[in-house]
């Protein structure tokens, strides 16, 4: 699957090889459980610490900074929740980890429980995902029939209980106060935030929520160092990122590239490029709640500090390429049709703001609407964004502001009124 | 003991249990939804108001109120399976079936809706059909999955 880093490399997914549990111990796995348990939490947090690992769901959080949070809470029951929700559209990463690494999975759930202190846990894996949910159940009794899970672990005196969870259909539910809800037995709709999961978290006591990808590269980096695994990506964002490519590319498919990688490297050496005889036109990053960058600013390197000065959100990894024959305003409606159905409705600016917004687009796209549509459609936009109650709402208008900044002339030439004598902009 | 009876028991009664409950009890139903009886049984089973179970239920999507078919046909709606060309996998499926996203057939055997990317978008157009997921469609091949299926279960009535 990936030419640049071999045996060397944090995931090692390859299609059609399921890693099982004989296998995991043969290549080091459960060697980083062993060490974490006999060097103590601290020492254990503070190779994390030293890694640089951040959050791989979306905000981008210091990981190790969120366990000391939990550390720092008087509270003896503490839970752990592994963000198996993958409902970003465009990614597919989670589900190839719990398909193809289950153990590593596993294995980084019980390291970060035990840094933690969370004697309770549960996956919330989608339910669209029944594959990754028999074998994540299946890994988890076995794991348990070995000891690497459940009483007593290793002989340590460390336990931990983890149970899987299904989803039952809810994107926001993979938004983590939403996915507490879910899971105690509720509608999954957001709660305010502070308090912070780490705080008041499930059952209102301290836990600790990260997605797949964050909980697998634990045990690499326990067993292999913070250094070792500082030899990958930069200063600023460490490790490598496995990168959901699909789209108007050659080769679509899941590729583990090294952080500092520019987007137009990973579109043209993992994904061969546009297709044949065909230019690409604008790129989608982060999947749904990201945004649409132009062919220019594909030069940007895959980094959280260099991609949040220029407005890109890395977000789940997803990169989905659109070629010259691709219409920017119906991709952009697409992605606003997904969040209309997936706004819970709690809150005005998203519920009817993105109802207004599709409004415009459809006039748009039947060639009916003025420009001065498209100046409504910017401030609409803002208002989405800056007063949504929760993520879902604010991320929905990456996709409007950013198509609307790149590529405003295919808005405007979609203008009834759009005559060449009145080019000059219109201010909302 | 009823089948939802024995369903409570294997989880338990916790109302962190409700959502799995409703699964599990939707999943053994012939037709794939949640009935009025169903509700009322889990509510007396887990001593949860119906008003919440219902609350509950009606917010997923996976979850329905209504009868459905035997199988169930998902069509994935996102972009990277709508640029994959998904109207004319759509097409074709509705034109077999006969009837549009939502609706189930006469015959009870097939029910179609739409869904959230299946992260197969690297095989996409992806659709399900109850737990499998199928990549890379031409309409000739979804179709083709469909009459398969429909002659599985002729020979399941002639045998
Ligand atoms: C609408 C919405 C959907 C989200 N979906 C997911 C998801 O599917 N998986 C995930 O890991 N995080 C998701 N997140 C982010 C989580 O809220 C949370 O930040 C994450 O699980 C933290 O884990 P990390 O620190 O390891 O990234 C979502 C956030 C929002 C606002
Ligand atoms: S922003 Fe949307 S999804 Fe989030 S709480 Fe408001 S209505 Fe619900
Ligand atoms: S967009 Fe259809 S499977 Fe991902």
């Amino acid at each position: 699957m990936n030419k640049m880093l071999d045996d060397d490399q944090i995931f090692n997914i390859s299609p059609g090889r399921h890693v099982d549990l004989d296998h995991h111990c043969q290549n080091g796995g459960y060697s980083a459980l062993a060490k974490a348990l006999a060097q103590g939490p601290e020492t254990s947090l503070k190779e994390i610490s030293d890694a640089g690992l951040r959050g791989r769901g979306g905000a981008a959080f210091p990981t190790a900074e969120k366990i000391k949070m939990l550390r720092a809470n008087t509270e003896k029951l503490r839970y752990i929740i592994c963000n198996a929700d993958e409902g970003e559209p465009g990614t597919f990463k989670d589900r190839f980890i719990m398909t193809h690494i289950p153990f590593q999975l596993l294995e980084g759930i019980t390291i970060a429980a035990f840094m933690a202190g969370a004697s309770e846990g549960y996956i919330y894996v989608r339910h669209e995902y029944p594959e990754a949910q028999k074998i994540l159940r299946e890994s988890i009794e076995e794991a348990e029939r070995r000891g690497f899970l459940g009483e007593n672990i290793l002989g340590s005196g460390f336990s931990l209980s983890l149970k899987l969870f299904s989803g039952a259909g809810s994107y926001l539910c993979g938004e983590e106060t939403a996915l507490i809800s879910s899971i105690e037995g509720k509608k999954g709709r957001p709660r305010l935030k502070p308090p912070y999961p780490t705080q008041a978290g499930l059952w209102q006591k301290p836990t600790l929520i990260n997605n797949v990808e964050t909980l697998a590269n634990i045990p690499k980096i326990i067993e292999k160092s913070a250094s070792w695994y500082r030899s990958f990506g930069t200063p600023d964002s460490p490790g490598t990122k496995l990168i959901s490519l699909s789209g108007d590319v050659q080769n679509r498919g899941l590729f583990e590239v090294p952080f500092g990688i520019t987007f137009a490297e990973i579109i043209s050496e993992y994904g061969g490029g546009a297709k044949t005889g065909k230019a690409i036109k604008a790129v989608n990053i982060g999947g749904a709640s990201g945004v649409l960058i132009p062919p220019e600013m594909l030069f940007t390197p895959l980094e959280y500090l260099a991609c949040s000065k220029t407005g890109i959100t890395i977000g789940s990894g997803a990169i989905f390429v659109l070629d010259d024959t691709r219409s920017i305003l119906s991709n952009v409606q697409n992605r606003l049709r997904f969040f209309l159905h997936e706004s819970c409705g709690k809150c005005t600016p998203c519920r009817e703001g993105l109802r207004q917004a599709n409004l415009i687009l459809d006039r748009l796209l039947a060639g009916e609407a003025v420009r001065q549509d498209v100046s409504t459609l910017e401030r609409y936009t803002r208002a989405i964004q800056e007063a949504s109650f929760c993520g879902l709402g604010q991320a929905a208008g990456n996709s409007l502001r950013s198509s609307l900044a790149y590529y405003r002339d295919e808005y405007l030439a979609s203008c009834r009124d759009n005559k060449p004598s009145f080019i000059e902009e219109e201010t909302a | 003991m009823t089948a939802i009876k024995e369903v409570v028991n294997r989880f338990g009664k916790e109302e962190a249990l409700l959502l799995q409950v409703i699964l599990a009890v939707q999943d053994a139903d012939p037709q794939n939804h949640l009935s009025e009886e169903a509700v009322n049984e889990i509510s007396r089973e887990m001593n949860i108001s119906r008003s919440r179970v219902y609350s509950t239920a009606s917010f997923y999507s996976e979850i329905s109120l209504k009868p459905r078919g035997m199988h169930i046909i998902r069509i994935c709606t996102n972009a990277p399976c709508e640029n994959a060309n998904k109207a004319s996998i759509l097409a074709a499926i509705k034109q077999e079936l006969g009837i549009k996203i939502g609706q189930t057939t006469t015959d009870g055997l097939f029910s179609l809706e739409s869904v959230n990317c299946l992260g197969a978008c690297y095989m996409s157009p992806a659709i399900k059909i109850d737990d499998a997921v199928y990549g890379d469609l031409t309409p000739e091949a979804a179709v083709a999955i469909i009459r398969n299926l429909r002659k599985e279960y002729q020979n399941e009535q002639n045998a």
